[in-house]
């Protein structure tokens, strides 16, 4: 199968479905008119570029914070002063009242347990699946990439028609009959279903990642300083970690962030269809907290929604502008995303 | 348009036009004045960045708004430019005057049909219904000369060669019938071989329909045989401007040498050096107080770089230059000489194909 | 014409493949399926089931056996106790509940995309290009469940505009079908309407830079004509591929929606036959919803070369 095999046909607008339309669009280069493409050369530089987005900023600090934030939640969540998960507020149920209070800033959801709470714990099952789905998917499709793109041939067909082949389903039915099919049974502890949700978000984003990684290669493979490091008998390998590696790298990791931020909707998706992380008071994730809160939404009781959904939403926008900082950083360009 | 319209069809005065970048203000024009009757032709010559192409797109009003700023005047037939209102100056475009640009690659639609591309013009200026505008395109791709002109109708641009695509501009460029052309550097994006047959066409055409000629480019021999007058832009200004054959004969400005000097010649020995002129224009953002062209000059003296020459009349009328040191005068031949001698010339200028020469 | 056929080639292959993958991932299902499927049917009915699934022949046979009767048109069964029900019959009362919710969601992100798309581009750098680009931003980053789960609270629930969820068929009551489909359409298009319209932007931005739009300036035609006739066409070619392939992601959002909204629609079958382990409705479901996909995305690409003349004849 060749790269024009369905059923996307171009690598690059594949990459901005999934990422590359996430992100803002790259510096722009702000010719002053096309009238004056006569007067660029050599009265100096016309073109003016605008360096939003070449440093962190405000915004950026800010996503950066809440990023770190969330790390923490995941890692150490006694860190923060809140009250424990199986703690229920007899106040909220009795006054009605279940909207932020005191003591329970984000809320309770409608049996009475502190939202922030369930926030904060569930985001290392969240961030778990999504990080490492991603970091899976990461490995796993760079490596593919990385020797498709560069051995090209009937490596590329091979792999490239593997990609085509996965990439043929929609990505949520494909995790949906994955976390089926492995995640069924009695006695499937939580530990393998959180895995078994990480390993089918990671397999999906594969030949996402696979084929950016390729398209990236490709660019690489083909310069001066590839060429002369294989004309002066480098190794293969030593060529493809040393040379194409660390050029390929930053498009990679600017995709892998917008990736961890499709991930985290991806969980929630398959809680939604009952196959994520299994909910139970002890061990929320923020997906199922969506998923097993919303029934809850439609009799009044909204908190237990609202919560989790600002924890999504703060996330996947932060990682997209984290993104973008990497990318217009490292100056990926558009084409080879 | 006023028919019985007496005197010039297009009178600039003073045209300042200005960039607003965020390095300051860039002035791409600085007080350009010329005029030009109708059925003839005047030729506009600089290298890039002389700003002949804005020029040129300040006459056609054809600049985006928002960071420009335009001073001076520019008349069509009598009527200021700069005070028609955006619909107004639409209606111009086309049937009052039109343009060819650079790069006959990019300037065509590449999705849509050649012959849309011509009779959308003709079907909004002149009225025509669908038949008639493709009868008008029809005649119109056989008057620029192109082969099988019916079938090129329903063809799309990639379809065709750069000289064909040119053509085509052009074709585009006379459909509804213009007083005055500005071709944009037509021939700089083409083969050599296609370039004098475009030339060729356009100067057929101009004289045919009586048409006004502006024509911008950066190559003097381009220029030569086929315009009334010269124009040469250096920096943003007219630095000398004459008709076309005294020009040539009676040159009075060294940057004019100096471009005539860089163009080989057939009638010179082969391995016969050529002057390239060195270093750069100036920045446009803050050009030099003095003679602009004076750091790159074989005549320059102290006075050219305290003072900017104005424009100076020549002898011969309708001549006109910017030079304190005049190619061709004894103060001229006294500053060359000194410089020779004191081997003040600009860095780089290989001097001995001058002397010789 | 070739070019169709070597295409059709490929799309057999690829849907071969992912059907074949299918079965092999469910035929790692641990447990006996007749168990799953009927847990409190008799030994006789397990039996009858095995045969008649062919559980007892190896996984190739049976991939055959439902490959055979899938081109036919044969989708096979949903087995619950002493009740069989035809695939097909709940796929044709389904599909059409799906592809509504995608129509409408296409439609509505297109119709706001396009229009917004071209004012951000003419006005770029202003303070409406740059609110419309945050906003979009901001849109992005909401996954669509979260934006469906609010708007049903706010308009469902607290305003009870329209019904939080439900669905009402078309033919029913026009009225009541659209009042059902509003929120699931708005939560489905919202994410689209960011992409196609930041996509859209991007481009014509760039081609509003070209030397033909200059020519086209030139000519003195409308600056309407311009935009419409000479911008937008080159940059429709860029949008419509981008539809083609979200078409992956409207169909996991209406997935989702259909549960949140409770509509009847494909995704919600697709939902139960998993639930059920129903693997030959499964099976059969995933076909279908591939095979949509990825014709989709070739009638996207035999219409790019119909729209583009570069494409058409290279």
């Amino acid at each position: 199968m060749a790269e024009q095999t369905h059923p996307t046909s171009t690598a690059s607008l594949q990459t901005r479905e999934d990422g590359g339309l996430l992100a803002d669009a790259p510096p722009e280069v702000l010719d002053i008119q096309p009238g004056l493409a006569d007067g660029t050369g050599p009265t100096g530089s016309v073109k003016v570029e605008k360096s939003k987005g070449k440093r962190l900023g405000v915004m950026g600090w800010l996503a950066l914070g809440w990023m770190v934030l969330v790390l923490l939640m995941a890692v150490v969540p006694t860190l923060f002063p809140i009250p424990a998960l199986e703690e229920r507020s007899r106040d909220a149920i009795v006054s009605g009242n279940f909207g932020p209070q005191s003591g329970h800033w984000l809320g309770v959801d409608g049996s009475g347990y502190d939202m922030a709470s369930k926030v904060v714990h569930g985001a290392r099952a969240s961030m778990t699946v999504a990080v490492g789905g991603i970091t899976f998917a990461l490995l796993i499709g760079g490596f593919l990439g990385l020797i498709s793109g560069y051995f090209r041939g009937k490596v590329d067909t091979v792999i490239v028609g593997a990609f085509n082949v996965m990439l043929a389903m929609p990505a949520l039915i494909l995790a949906l009959t994955l976390a089926t099919v492995f995640a069924t049974g009695d006695n499937v502890s939580y530990a393998r279903r959180v895995f078994i949700v990480m390993l089918a978000i990671g397999i999906v984003s594969i030949p996402i990642i696979g084929r950016i990684a390729r398209a990236n290669t490709l660019a690489w493979a083909e310069r001066e300083f590839v060429l002369a490091s294989r004309l002066l008998g480098t190794k293969t390998p030593r060529i493809i970690w040393r040379e194409v590696l660390p050029n390929v790298a930053p498009a990679m990791f600017s995709i892998a962030l917008l990736g961890v931020g499709v991930a985290i909707v991806a969980e929630g998706g398959l809680a939604l269809l009952g196959v994520g992380v299994p909910a139970s008071i002890t061990s929320p994730s923020w997906g199922n907290l969506i998923a097993t809160l919303r029934s809850q939404l439609f009799l009044g009781r909204p908190w237990g929604v609202f919560a989790p959904s600002v924890a999504i939403f703060l996330t996947i926008l932060s990682l997209n502008y984290l993104g973008d900082v990497v990318r217009a950083r490292f100056d990926v360009r558009e084409s080879v995303l | 348009m006023d028919d019985a319209h007496e005197g010039p069809v297009l009178e600039v005065t003073d045209l300042e036009t200005n960039f607003k970048t965020p390095a300051g203000l860039v002035r791409a024009v600085d007080g350009v004045s010329l005029s030009l009757e109708r059925g003839k032709t005047i030729g506009i010559v600089g290298e890039s960045g002389s700003g002949k192409s804005v020029l040129s797109r300040s006459i056609m009003g054809l600049l985006p708004s928002g960071n420009v700023v335009r001073k001076g005047s520019v008349r069509y037939q009598g009527q200021e430019i700069g005070e028609l209102t955006p619909n107004q100056l639409r209606d111009f475009w086309g049937p009052e005057m039109a343009m060819i640009f650079q790069d006959p690659m990019t300037s065509l639609n590449p999705v849509m049909k050649i012959g849309n591309q011509i009779t959308e013009s003709i079907r909004y200026h002149l009225d025509q219904s669908k038949s008639e505008s493709r009868e008008t395109a029809l005649a119109l791709l056989q008057s620029v000369r192109i082969p099988e002109p019916t079938k090129r109708l329903n063809e799309y641009p990639h379809q065709l060669s750069g000289g064909m695509r040119q053509r085509v501009c052009i074709a585009v460029a006379l459909a509804c019938g213009p007083r005055l052309l500005i071709a944009d550097e037509p021939t700089t994006a083409l083969d050599v071989t296609v370039q004098s047959q475009i030339l060729d066409l356009l100067q057929g055409q101009q004289e045919a329909r009586f048409m006004a000629m502006i024509l911008v480019t950066h190559d003097l021999g381009v220029v030569a045989g086929r315009t009334d007058e010269i124009a040469v832009m250096y920096a943003g200004q007219i630095v000398e401007r004459a008709p076309t054959k005294v020009l040539f004969s009676k040159m009075k400005m060294p940057y004019t040498e100096a471009l005539l000097k860089s163009i080989p010649k057939i009638e010179n020995p082969s391995h016969t050096r050529l002057l390239a002129i060195s270093g750069r224009p100036p920045s446009l953002v803050s050009p030099p107080s003095g003679c602009r062209f004076e750091p790159r000059c074989l005549y320059a003296q102290d006075r050219c770089r305290e003072e900017m020459p104005p424009l100076m009349l020549a002898e011969t009328p309708g001549h006109e230059y910017r030079c304190w040191f005049p190619v061709g005068t004894p103060e001229g031949k006294a500053a060359l000489e000194k410089n020779l001698r004191e081997k003040e010339t600009p860095v780089g200028v290989d001097t001995s194909a001058l002397v010789n020469g | 014409m070739k070019m169709v056929l070597k295409r059709v080639g490929q799309l057999v292959v690829v849907l071969f493949l992912v059907t074949a993958l299918t079965a092999l991932l469910f035929s790692l299902l641990p447990g006996d399926l007749a168990e799953v499927s009927i847990p409190f049917g008799s030994d006789e009915q397990r039996e009858a089931l095995r045969e008649d699934l062919g559980l007892k022949e190896p996984v190739f046979v049976q991939y055959g056996r439902w490959m055979g009767n899938f081109v036919q048109g044969d989708f096979g069964s949903f087995y619950r106790q002493g009740n069989v029900t035809s695939v097909v019959d709940r796929v044709k009362s389904t599909a059409p509940v799906s592809l509504q919710l995608m129509l409408y969601a296409q439609v509505l992100a297109l119709a706001l995309a396009i229009p917004l798309g071209i004012l951000t581009a003419r006005r770029a750098g202003s303070a409406v290009d740059k609110g419309t680009n945050t906003t979009a931003y901001a849109l992005l980053a909401l996954p669509n469940f979260v934006l469906a789960l609010v708007l049903a609270y706010i308009v469902g629930v607290e305003l009870e505009w329209v019904p939080p969820q439900g669905y009402v068929r078309l033919t029913q009551n026009v009225g009541d079908h659209l009042k059902t489909m509003v929120l699931p359409t708005v939560s489905l298009a919202v994410g689209q309407v960011a992409i196609y319209m930041r996509l859209l932007r991007t481009d014509l931005v760039a081609t509003l830079q070209q030397d033909f739009i200059l020519m086209a300036k030139s000519k003195g035609i409308t600056e309407r004509r311009v935009l419409w006739r000479h911008a937008l066409r080159p940059s429709s070619l860029t949008l419509l591929t981008a539809a083609g392939l979200n078409v992956g992601t409207l169909i996991g959002g209406a997935l989702i929606l259909e549960i949140i909204f409770n509509l009847d629609g494909m995704g919600r079958l697709i939902f139960e036959s998993i639930s059920e382990r129903q693997v030959v409705a499964i099976q059969s479901l995933v076909a279908i919803v591939a095979i949509a996909y990825v014709l989709v995305n070739f009638l996207v690409d035999l219409l790019y070369a119909v729209l583009d003349p570069r494409i058409r004849r290279g």
